[in-house]
């Protein structure tokens, strides 16, 4: 490679100093999406209440939300937000950021909670009814032990797609790798070397849990069979 | 003796089918009854009501002195609540015909957990009475298996024990052979004639098993068109009904069995 273009000194230099970020970049990710994850369980909280004309605005709100993309969101609560009369107020970029990812990918995960739950069969809630459950005991005993393991490498699959917007937080300020390595570039008019780094450690973070998660999609695939061999056939 | 349950003018629709067409029935306590007829006619309805898995569209439903299905609530009848459906349907029991097991409980705690959430048992004493009722279901040495390497037979004998434990006054048995392998049947018929024959419980069983339904009801219902449209001993309801339909119904199933 022409060092004209790449210098491995520079890439060393920048290195520990893009490593910096990653604290942030992945701060964010993780409560983004702890965000995410109870938020996605009140949409299905909010949705199951018996009224009519509430569920249908809970409905089009969720859905406004999931078909706007995540960076309007974001330019919206960290610009608009604060003008906006009663309610508004202004947050730190971080926050902003957080708000915005986490409430969009609740939209999303609220979706999977409700697909482990409609795995359940209908079977399963009459042994309860017959049994004499109560609705708390029903759902902590009999459906929710059944319909979260088999969203486990769905939920995964959507940490490591946040994980990815993540860098779209750039835009308001907050410093994670990816506006770490643009101001590196700007002060010494060198680019490819940070943000080659970037995708770098995207890639190193990113593959591997990939990876993980097809491994725990087998895993719930198979579950009630590895039981069996565990406790052992006659026959 | 007081019924311990009564169906007064039960009806059920479902959209546009009126599946019940004025059910009247009562059932006493240690009564054993057969509910037979064609597919279609609304046996399993029957049942299904009573267990609150479904709700009646008219009629009502007495479980020991307590309407089921509604609740009195300042002088006013009210659609019950759930509240109000579990304190009813607290003495009832049901098996299923897909014995509907807690694939991720080992069949132990299949019956253990029931026991512990619902009748407040100390874990030592729930596993104690679950052992006893998996022991005389004959699956003593499973305790610690999953349904899924169970056989049908296997695991329907579990949900009867399961079902037991809760100590039912009333339990109702939905064609619980009906999704097993022909070998696998003698071995759960086996259990409810065990049941039939030395349980107190009354005992409502729909059910493909003509020859079995006879030998141990007290009882034979036969539904026809959402109706009971015979209702007798078996041999009052075999030999002496004139019925066509239930004639037709007899020498349908004579020939398919034979």
């Amino acid at each position: 490679m022409n060092s004209q273009y790449w210098s491995w000194e520079t890439f060393l230099e920048a290195f520990p100093i893009i490593l910096e970020g990653l604290k942030i970049t992945l701060g964010l990710t993780v409560v983004s999406y702890l965000l995410a994850m109870l938020a996605g369980f009140i949409w299905l909280v909010l949705e199951a209440t018996p009224w009519r004309p509430f569920n249908l605005i809970i409905y089009w709100v969720r859905e406004f939300i999931r078909s706007t993309p995540p960076i309007v969101q974001i330019f919206f609560l960290y610009f608009a937000w604060p003008m906006v009369p009663y309610v508004g107020m202004s947050f730190t970029p971080f926050v902003a950021a957080m708000l915005a990812l986490g409430i969009h990918f609740s939209t999303y995960i609220s979706e999977v909670y409700r697909s482990g739950i409609d795995s359940v069969e209908k079977g399963q809630r009459e042994a309860s009814t017959a049994l004499n459950l109560s609705t708390k005991d029903r759902w902590l005993n009999v459906i929710l032990p059944q319909a979260l393991p088999p969203t486990i490498p769905m939920l995964g699959n959507y940490l490591i797609i946040l994980f990815k917007e993540v860098p779209l937080a750039a835009t308001i300020g907050v410093v994670g790798i990816l506006s770490i390595a643009r101001s590196y570039g700007a002060q010494t008019w060198s680019y490819i070397e940070p943000l080659t780094i970037v995708a770098l450690l995207f890639l190193l973070l990113s593959y591997p849990s990939a990876l993980l998660i097809n491994k725990l999609e087998g895993k719930m695939n198979r579950r009630f069979d590895k039981k069996q061999k565990k406790v052992g056939v006659s026959e | 003796m007081e019924p311990i349950v009564k169906y007064d003018d039960v009806h059920k629709s479902f959209g546009d089918t009126h599946v019940l067409k004025g059910i009247n029935l009562d059932i006493y306590p240690s009564e054993k009854i057969a509910i037979i007829g064609p597919s279609g006619s609304g046996k399993t309805t029957i049942i299904r009501l009573l267990m609150t898995l479904e709700e009646p569209t008219d009629g009502d439903i007495i479980v020991a002195g307590e309407n089921l299905w509604k609740m009195e609530v300042g002088g006013k009848k009210k659609r019950a609540n759930e509240k109000h459906l579990r304190s009813v349907r607290k003495d009832i029991g049901m098996v299923f015909q897909h014995f509907n097991l807690f694939p991720h409980k080992t069949i132990l705690d299949n019956c253990v957990m029931p026991l512990v959430k619902v009748k407040k048992y100390k874990k030592k004493e729930a596993e104690e009475e679950a052992r006893r009722m998996l022991d005389r279901v004959g699956l003593g040495d499973k305790y610690d298996a999953y349904p899924a390497n169970l056989s049908g037979g296997q695991k329907q004998r579990v949900a009867m024990a399961r079902a037991l434990v809760m100590k039912p006054k009333i339990m109702l048995f939905d064609e619980v052979t009906s999704a097993l392998d022909p070998e696998l049947v003698g071995e759960v018929l086996e259990v409810i004639r065990d049941l039939a024959e030395h349980d107190e419980m009354a005992m409502v069983l729909v059910t493909h098993e003509m020859d079995f339904a006879l030998e141990i009801a007290d009882r034979v219902l036969f539904l026809d068109d959402g109706v009971i449209a015979e209702s007798g001993t078996a041999e009052e309801v075999i030999n002496q009904s004139e019925n066509p339909r239930l004639q037709d119904f007899l020498k349908r199933f004579r020939n398919s069995s034979s």
